[in-house]
């Protein structure tokens, strides 16, 4: 347990409880917070790692979601017109990956984990922080987590692109259709997953009805909005299967394309 | 099973004070509140906690049990290993009047402080009409039993004093986003929500629903709904455009 002095603040603020101790918590608060940092930790070294390796990307008929769509003139494969030359030092994957990492950063339950983990604002509940001043999200620069809705739109176009993608693996390495591999269920489970945690997404629970006050005035949209609601519900649990789903889709395509695994097709 | 539970129970006042070890006796199903009042009948008469109803249901006998917030009455004894020591305090963040019992009156100011219902004209045939739909929601914040753990384990109060003058906290951002969902209700709210409570200031990390006694999804269904309108009225551009030329009122 830890026993530190208490701020002159927070808990140790005149008139309350004169309590030394930062917390009394018995159990193991921490946890939580050390298994999120770990695996965001590892999440941002691979995807870093890959997306300036440029290389091993793609591999007939798959595309990893890292570099899809893959919008430069330097793009391996044919899966998206090529529409400019950026400079040499700027994969493909970086100009995409821009819109994930944003709709992440800026995602309700993301925000929690990371404020939490991270930044300790709280560590854990009744664990004091250790900052001295607060000011949440109303300035420069975390009042920018108020675009989310943005963010949370370029991520649908996201997603029509990477089902597009697990469409296209319905081929084989000759580009004729008819045709299944494992990497084709693969593709499609990270779009179905990329697809709910969309969904879930509590501006988008918003977007389609939480804004209206008389739900009995739009019958579609309550509809909509009680489906959304129940989606929502597991959206902690959907952020984590589809980044884990991300980077899996990722790895066993680079395992294709630098020829360490080969594809099962089943016809 | 009847055994002797090990307790350790903050005494003192505002002028200072101290963990104090008790032993209490703990009989099968018993509750923390039950045992405080055993310690009070038989060892420390002069032992001040606040109660009432035994049953979750009055908000009165909030406290902090092994570091988390919690009622008293629903906390089981049979939670807890029978050798461990339970550590009782009163809430920390608010000003202690006595061992268990706090002050509270920081959220009664802020209750007083949010705009009433203000309800919209009456229809053609003079009476107000509204579906069930269209209340569900405000109705799950109708549970509150004003404990006000969640605003106890808030940290943006918890851990900064100063924030007090400009944080409502959840239990009355939860009132604003209640009132705001209103389908007969006839104020805008989101503008006084972020400027003037301080909804800004919370950062979504749920300790407030966590510890809610009565299961209200706090964070989830008030909270983040309530910053998704005031999106919509001070941060988004199209939504503010739409509304400036007439094509968005706030439904």
């Amino acid at each position: 347990m830890t026993t530190t002095a208490p701020a002159p603040t927070g808990t140790g603020a005149p008139g309350r409880a004169r309590i030394a101790a930062r917390h009394l918590r018995t159990d193991t608060w921490w946890v939580q917070p050390a298994i999120t940092v770990a695996v965001l930790v590892s999440f941002i070294i691979y995807s870093t790692i890959r997306a300036f390796e440029d290389a091993h990307y793609f591999v007939e008929p798959y595309i990893s979601p890292f570099y899809s769509p893959c919008i430069t003139k330097s793009c391996q494969g044919d899966t998206f017109p090529e529409l400019f030359s950026g400079p040499a030092f700027l994969t493909p994957a970086i100009y995409i990956l821009i819109l994930p990492l944003g709709f992440r950063l800026t995602c309700y339950y993301y925000r929690k984990a990371y404020y939490r983990s991270f930044w300790l604002s709280p560590p854990a509940c009744a664990v004091a922080e250790p900052h001295t001043t607060y000011t949440g999200e109303t300035r420069f620069p975390l009042i920018f987590q108020n675009i989310h809705r943005y963010f949370f739109i370029a991520g649908l176009a996201l997603n029509v692109v990477l089902t597009y993608d697990a469409i296209l693996g319905f081929r084989d390495e000759h580009g004729e259709w008819g045709h299944m591999g494992l990497g084709t269920l693969i593709l499609l489970g990270n779009a179905a997953l990329l697809w709910l945690y969309s969904l879930s997404c509590h501006s988008c629970r918003h977007i389609v009805g939480g804004k209206i006050n008389s739900f009995s005035k739009h019958p579609v949209r309550y509809q909509f909005w009680q489906v959304v609601s129940k989606l929502n519900g597991s959206h902690m649990k959907y952020a984590w299967v589809s980044l884990f789903g991300v980077a899996l889709t990722d790895f066993y395509i680079r395992l294709l394309a630098t020829n360490a695994f080969s594809d099962p097709r089943f016809f | 099973m009847t055994y002797q539970a090990k307790l350790r129970v903050w005494r003192g006042d505002a002028e200072g004070g101290g963990l104090r070890d008790y032993t209490v006796e703990v009989n099968e199903g018993e509750v923390v509140l039950d045992i405080i009042h055993r310690l009070q009948a038989t060892q420390a008469g002069d032992l001040a906690v606040r109660w009432n109803c035994k049953a979750g249901k009055c908000g009165s006998c909030s406290a902090e049990i092994n570091g988390r917030p919690r009622l008293l009455c629903l906390t089981r004894m049979g939670d807890f290993d029978e050798n461990e020591v339970v550590t009782i305090t009163p809430m920390r963040t608010f000003p202690v009047i006595r061992d268990l019992v706090t002050d509270v009156s920081y959220n009664y100011e802020k209750a007083a402080s949010i705009p009433g219902f203000v309800p919209r004209e009456k229809g053609p045939d003079g009476v107000h009409r509204m579906q069930q739909v269209d209340v569900e929601r405000s109705q799950e914040f109708r549970k509150c039993i004003e404990c006000f753990l969640c605003q106890d384990v808030c940290h943006v109060v918890r851990d900064h004093e100063d924030n007090k003058k400009v944080y409502a906290g959840p239990r009355f951002l939860m009132r604003i986003a209640e009132l705001d969902m209103h389908p007969l209700d006839n104020l805008d709210r989101r503008k006084v929500a972020q400027e003037n409570f301080g909804l800004g200031m919370c950062n979504i990390t749920k300790c407030c629903s966590e510890v809610c006694p009565e299961g209200i999804h706090i964070t989830d269904n008030a909270l983040i709904p309530l910053k998704e309108r005031v999106v919509d009225r001070k941060y988004d551009p199209l939504t503010w455009l739409g509304a400036k030329i007439g094509r968005r009122p706030h439904p």
